[in-house]
């Protein structure tokens, strides 16, 4: 799964730092039809995490009813340099991963 | 006596038959959450269900939550949503979780979405799905246990679940 993740470099201590993450996944509903009749079976990434520092900060459970390439954008405060660490799983069990480092000063 | 039994025993085998005919059937659409207890499985494909599984009998009140969502979208595939607490994040007082439900989706429940205090801000943008014109509501639950809403219209022209849903 590629997806891409968008962090701001560098942040001084109590900042917001603001990350984006586009997945590329169908997010398939389970509600749609191939065109033999059979019913596409259901397979959405449902869960996402996201670690900053190694220590979770952000989780996400997701349904049918979040659009294919699923996209997230939310905060986490800058406090000492890390990794921003995202993973998330579908209901094949493929997980994927995406991470930025950040440099936090002051 | 011997026949009495057997009388009950007849009974019984068709209390079981009844019993299994009643079984609810698998539904297609499976909740991203198992519902609460107290709560009819069924009733969780139902945006009152969903709210119910989210609430556990609490109340809700409208406020503090911010919902942007566009007044009307030509399609549902892919909706545009941002949805905000009013809360200063620390660790004495930061928002939980924030549930997204739609009105009219074959699953309601859309997402969950886990906050804590180190995210610095409560705010969220993603994209949904909505299979139509409807409205679509955002409950927060803060750290002290309540649980704030906001919903919004929003007028779809073309809906997300054309086949099947």
């Amino acid at each position: 799964m590629t997806a891409r993740i968008q962090v701001q470099r560098e942040a001084r201590r109590g900042d917001l730092i603001e990350v984006r993450i586009l997945i590329q996944h169908p997010m398939e509903t389970g509600f749609r039809y191939d065109a033999l009749g059979r019913r596409t079976p259901r397979n959405v990434i449902h869960r996402f995490e996201c670690r900053y520092g190694g220590f979770e900060v952000f989780r996400a459970a997701m349904g049918a009813g979040i659009a294919a390439n699923p996209y997230l954008r939310f905060f986490v405060r800058a406090k000492e340099s890390g990794d921003i660490e995202c993973r998330w799983v579908d209901q094949e069990n493929v997980s994927g991963f995406a991470s930025a480092r950040v440099t936090v000063s002051g | 006596m011997a026949r009495l039994t057997e009388h009950g025993m007849r009974r019984r085998s068709l209390a079981a038959l009844v019993g299994l005919l009643a079984l609810p059937r698998q539904t297609l659409a499976q909740p991203i959450m198992n519902p609460a207890p107290g709560i009819d499985a069924r009733m969780i494909n139902t945006p009152q269900g969903a709210l119910q599984s989210i609430l556990k009998g609490a109340e809700m009140r409208r406020g503090r939550v911010r919902l942007q969502l566009p007044p009307n979208a030509d399609n549902g595939h892919s909706v545009g949503l941002t949805v905000s607490v009013d809360s200063p994040m620390s660790e004495a007082d930061h928002v939980l979780r924030i549930d997204l439900v739609s009105e009219k989706n074959p699953v309601p429940h859309m997402a969950t979405f886990f906050l804590g205090p180190h995210m610095g801000r409560a705010e969220i943008e993603s994209r949904v799905r909505l299979n139509g014109t409807q409205r679509v509501t955002a409950v927060a639950q803060l750290s002290d246990g309540s649980f704030w809403f906001e919903a919004a219209d929003i007028a779809v022209n073309e809906s997300a679940c054309l086949d099947g849903g």
